[in-house]
């Protein structure tokens, strides 16, 4: 190997460092840690305030405000006030506002996605080439409905549903904001946004970004806080509707409390995908298929592919391959754009993955980790894969949310249906094969919400997504997903009215 | 072993013998290739950010991998010694810049290239079998690849015949390889696919396996004449043969990209994918080419951008 | 002449296409609007609810699986069973006190709407569905599926009209689905399970409770194999604390279609598709396209 001058340690050549520069997310640049309430920046009403750290360095990062009840009632209450006004323009108008944040977040796009990257510490490549892109598409495509509601299949003049109180989670915080401030505003609803604990950043700097386009205030206000902020926002009367991303733990403690008040509730909640690979699959692409489905995101990805359910006679060859290819991510500096695998969202994740690993262990299935070295500072878990997993075992029941696959087998397409299905969860599933009418009959069979069929983990605007059983219920994405946000018109009548 | 690398395919392809039966099921037996996840992977990979060390590293290393190629029908000795000039040193300004791998033209050329780099490390290889269309007969495939030999070609590149190849006669295009690999002798047979005629992603990889059983020592994409030729995701799935062949069998094969590369850009992606696909194993020229003419000017530019932080001029690199 | 003695009916619960009585031994008087005693009729248990959502369960992956044509026909013929037994139907809402036009445009509205919904089920997936212009080289398409078995508290006033504008709506979609019938006025219900038992809806399709409201309904909401919850019923129901159903409901995310204010009026025309939409949900599948 001395004939070339380069460091070529197996499997490849090391990449020089490649980090995007953090000083564009301006993380000086004030404002960032206050409320955003009726189009004013505000500190919470007693003053308290919460830091945010970097997954991948613990460096503090800011202190963002804790919004408490009083501040909920405030940011309701603006969200109401704007609502007449919003809801009477004209759909073309605030197609063209939203029309125009779509574009503004295509233009500071590198800011969102080095932002993104500190707060959550989830790789810049993803940042960059998902999670920011697609959130300006979901900006985009429901931009266009906001003058087309007639023909969303509601009817004519269908109405906002009014104040809507969006919960959103860590995992995609930017992407999932514009899931559900996207077709909420195209409605012409007004929104009570409450981000993550620990990943406020890129919401703050969004409504920046609203502040830029010149939305009316108090047609997005973000309350930044922890789960009590959550909990008064949720049980606050003046909100007409929660969208809620989530565990399904919390989303059940929102439906409960929601009992009896006929305030409307969509819910985007966990997930155990089975990725089921039959022996004649496109073998290489499944195999990027896997490693997309369960290491995107840190596996931090409600849909993740985190059951492998493998036919038995490929299942030592693909077991093989895919710890091979494993071998091959890098896992480190979030921004470096060589990354594939970044950091471990809080302390608190990284236990709950730690444990339930050590669980796997005990239960008798067969761990095997990756061989790569962790950073000493931050949250970091090595890629892992469990062999050897009954479908009784925790690992194979309990969502982790972290970067571990755990490996079954079935035998005949109908087992595979009945172990995909065998579980209160039923957001998404995978299917590997290269015979089509298969497909077809096993898309029919699973349980889920969302099939990948030779693919897996694919978001697009203009496709529902949701999910089945304890996943929750209501669809984001497409006409279907923008129902959440609207009432038939009051003079429709009928039955149901 | 062999189960480990393909689904279903627990044999050693070598040993499937000269029957067509064998090999069609064989070929026939391969896993798919999902056009979309191939292409995805191959773009992924292509978004790889190379910087400084590893760039300079890299642009050396493709020099070196670079069969520097002449196939025009207005080929001339006097242009094919010039050709030779820059393969031995592609810049006359910098004698750290390496010889590239070997100067690459048609065979009434060869003995003219043989004299110019006599020597050296720079091999003289000639496309052979009727190039580019491979429509001849056999009898003037194997005298014209003989005469390349005998002229001293260190290596020949050969096409399949993509009519038999398509039509499904697979015995008759492995039996066509095995019969010049036997005239080749010493020479190192390359094997180009033309894959831009194949059109899919799963004949790539019959027509890559189908070159490795019968005994190609490196495939090859493309001639340069048809496009799409040297695409990434073909690149992919003729690394992935490659690899799997490796895996079971033993046998280290070589693979050549060519056709339609031009920038020092396409070039280091190439080499991602050869680093993250088969491993820095492949980084050689004894193991992987990159067949290009204009290439080699981008190559010198850009390198000569690393040294200086200028942005140069085409007009100070020599063209031949 | 001695007067003939009548053969009363004995109005017994319907579960998995069987007449069982109730696993309690219990019953209730049905009186009509004078207060005579209709008929004894069953008055089911919480075993009753365990038993009719285990046939319920049974039976859906098979009503699911049925061709969308072959659940539209076997959906008009219940209608057409219904029309055959009008004057019966009539002659029992009578009894229980609707005026007779009223009765008459009662049974007519829950033929038409039977018929109505019938022609729904091989529509609903291209009204509901679709195939969506992802930004990819992929074929992604929607499609509406059952959410599986369904609770159905049935409106109390609307012995029948109600009851089939809540039970149909759930069928279309492939759910089965677990009814508790009007508490004052079950023998509606009970005479459509006798036309069920006949029809071409299979066994355990549709299972028919008649008893307390507010002894059955938290056992449905509460079930852990119920997916979905209709509480139209609950309307004009005292005693039932619509709270809790709903707080039952939420420990397994059971889809809840929550009570009206007030007891509808059935006769108004159904607002396309939303009553069966709300107990589906959407399925999205992706495929690459590639040659």
């Amino acid at each position: 190997m001395s004939r070339f001058p380069l460091d070529l340690g197996s499997p490849g050549w090391e990449y020089a460092p490649a980090p995007e520069a953090r000083t564009v997310a301006r993380l000086d640049a004030g404002a960032q840690g206050r409320l955003f309430i009726g189009g004013t920046w505000q500190d919470a009403a007693d003053g308290a305030t919460f830091p945010t750290h970097s997954p991948a360095t613990d460096e503090h990062l800011a202190d963002v405000a804790l919004a408490g009840g009083t501040d909920v009632d405030r940011a309701v209450a603006a969200a109401r006030a704007a609502l007449p006004a919003w809801s009477g323009l004209p759909g073309a108008e605030r197609a063209k506002l939203l029309f125009r944040l779509a574009r503004m977040l295509q233009e500071r796009a590198r800011e969102f996605a080095v932002l993104e990257v500190l707060d959550n510490g989830k790789p810049i490549r993803e940042t960059r080439d998902f999670d920011v892109p697609t959130a300006a598409a979901h900006l985009f495509h429901h931009a266009g409905w906001a003058d087309k509601l007639d023909h969303a299949g509601l009817g004519p003049a269908p109405r906002p549903v009014g104040v809507v109180g969006a919960i959103v989670p860590w995992n995609f915080p930017l992407l999932m904001l514009a899931w559900k401030v996207a077709p909420a505003l195209a409605s012409g609803s007004t929104v009570v946004l409450k981000p993550a604990e620990t990943t406020p950043l890129t919401a703050l700097r969004f409504a920046e970004l609203c502040e830029q386009a010149d939305l009316p205030p108090g047609v997005l206000n973000v309350v930044t806080g922890a789960g009590a902020t959550g909990a008064a926002l949720v049980r606050h009367p003046g909100v007409d509707k929660i969208a809620f991303t989530g565990s399904t733990a919390v989303g059940k403690d929102i439906q409960r409390t929601l009992a009896g008040t006929d305030r409307r509730l969509t819910l985007e909640l966990g997930g155990k995908a089975a990725n089921i690979v039959f022996a004649d699959a496109p073998i290489d692409e499944t195999i990027e298929g896997i490693v997309d489905g369960i290491f995107f995101n840190q596996g931090h990805v409600c849909c993740a592919g985190s059951r492998l359910l493998v036919e038995e006679p490929v299942h030592d060859l693909v077991v093989e391959r895919l710890t091979r290819r494993i071998g091959t991510l890098r896992l480190g500096d979030p921004l470096d754009k060589n990354t594939d695998v970044g950091a471990i969202n809080s302390p608190a994740q990284l236990a709950r993955i730690r444990e339930l690993a050590d669980v796997g262990e005990a239960e008798g299935a067969q761990r095997w980790t990756a061989d790569c070295p962790l950073p000493e500072r931050g949250n970091w878990f090595p890629p892992t894969v469990f062999t050897g997993v009954s479908q009784s075992s925790r690992i194979a029941q309990e969502e982790i949310f972290g970067p571990v696959l755990s490996v079954l087998t079935f035998r005949t397409p109908d087992e595979a249906v009945t172990k995909a299905n065998n579980t209160p969860y039923g957001l998404s599933a995978g299917i590997w094969t290269e015979k089509g009418a298969r497909i077809l009959w096993m898309a029919d069979r699973l349980r889920a919400g969302v099939v990948w069929a030779n693919t897996f983990n694919r978001f697009d605007p203009a496709s529902p997504f949701g999910g089945v059983k304890e996943s929750g219920f209501g669809r984001e994405g497409g006409r279907q997903g923008l129902h959440a946000y609207l009432e038939p018109s009051a003079d429709r009548g009928g039955i149901d009215g | 072993m062999a189960a480990l690398v393909l689904p279903d395919l627990d044999v050693d392809p070598r040993t499937l013998g000269d029957g067509e039966a064998a090999l069609t099921a064989f070929l026939r037996g391969l896993p798919g290739v999902d056009r979309v996840g191939n292409e995805r992977r191959a773009a992924q990979l292509a978004t790889r950010s190379l910087k400084q060390d590893t760039k300079r590293a890299l642009i050396d290393l493709a020099i070196r991998t670079v069969d520097l190629t002449t196939l025009e029908g207005a080929d001339t000795p006097a242009r094919v010694r010039s050709l030779c000039a820059r393969a031995l040193r592609p810049d006359p300004a910098d004698a750290e810049v390496p010889p590239v791998a070997a100067v690459c033209v048609y065979p009434d050329l060869v003995a003219t290239a043989a004299e110019a780099v006599a020597g050296s490390s720079v091999r003289v290889a000639a496309v052979a079998t009727a190039f580019p269309s491979g429509r001849a007969s056999r009898t003037v495939k194997l005298t014209d690849t003989r005469e390349a030999v005998a002229a001293g070609a260190d290596e020949i590149d050969m096409v399949i015949d993509r009519g038999a190849f398509l039509s499904g006669r697979y015995g008759a295009v492995a039996d066509e390889i095995r019969a010049v690999k036997e005239v080749c002798g010493d020479a190192h047979l390359k094997v180009i696919l033309e894959t831009g005629e194949l059109a899919t992603y799963d004949n790539v990889r019959r027509a890559s396996w189908l070159a490795l059983i019968a005994g190609a020592d490196t495939i090859k994409t493309s001639t340069g004449k048809v496009s799409p030729a040297a695409t990434h995701p073909v690149a992919l799935v003729m690394l992935q043969a490659v690899r799997d062949f490796h895996l079971m069998t033993g046998e280290p094969r070589g693979v050549k990209v060519a056709g339609g590369i031009r920038t020092t850009k396409d070039a280091l992606r190439h080499l991602v994918l050869v680093n993250e696909t088969v491993g820095a194993d492949w980084l050689t020229p004894d193991r992987y080419r990159i067949g290009a003419s204009g290439l080699l000017t981008d190559l010198l530019l850009q390198r000569q951008k690393l040294r200086t932080g200028v942005y140069g001029s085409a007009d100070r690199v020599t063209l031949d | 002449m001695a007067e003939r003695v009548r053969v009363l009916r004995t109005a017994k619960l319907f579960i998995g296409g069987a007449f069982p009585r109730s696993e309690s031994g219990r019953t209730f008087e049905a009186r009509g609007a004078d207060g005579t005693v209709l008929a004894n009729v069953a008055l089911a248990s919480r075993k009753d609810v365990r038993d009719a959502v285990v046939a319920a369960r049974a039976a859906q992956p098979g009503w699911a699986a049925a061709t969308a044509l072959n659940r539209g026909q076997v959906l008009h013929r219940v209608a057409e069973l219904l029309e055959g037994r009008h004057a019966q139907l009539v002659d029992e809402l009578v009894a229980t006190g609707v005026e007779p036009d009223a009765a008459r445009a009662e049974v007519d509205g829950a033929v038409d709407r039977l018929v109505w919904y019938a022609g729904w089920t091989d529509k609903l997936t291209q009204v509901a569905g679709g195939v969506n212009p992802v930004a990819g080289p992929f074929f992604n398409l929607t499609v509406p599926e059952p959410v599986g078995v369904v609770g159905v508290i049935a409106p109390q006033r609307s012995a029948l009209l109600g009851l089939v504008s809540v039970v149909a709506p759930a069928l279309v979609g492939g759910n089965t689905v677990v009814v508790v019938a009007s508490e004052a006025r079950p023998l509606p219900a009970v005479t459509l399970t006798e036309i069920l038992a006949t029809s071409d809806v299979p066994p355990g399709t549709v299972d028919v409770l008649t008893g307390s409201v507010a002894e059955l309904a938290p056992v449905l909401a509460g079930h852990l194999d119920v997916d979905g919850l209709d509480l139209t019923g609950l309307a004009g129901v005292d005693g039932v604390d619509r709270v809790a159903l709903e707080t039952a409901a939420a420990e397994d995310v059971t889809r809840v279609l929550p009570p009206p204010a007030e007891e509808p009026d059935f006769h108004r025309t159904p607002r396309g598709v939303d009553r069966i939409m709300a107990f589906c949900d959407l399925k999205t599948v992706w495929h690459p396209k590639g040659p």
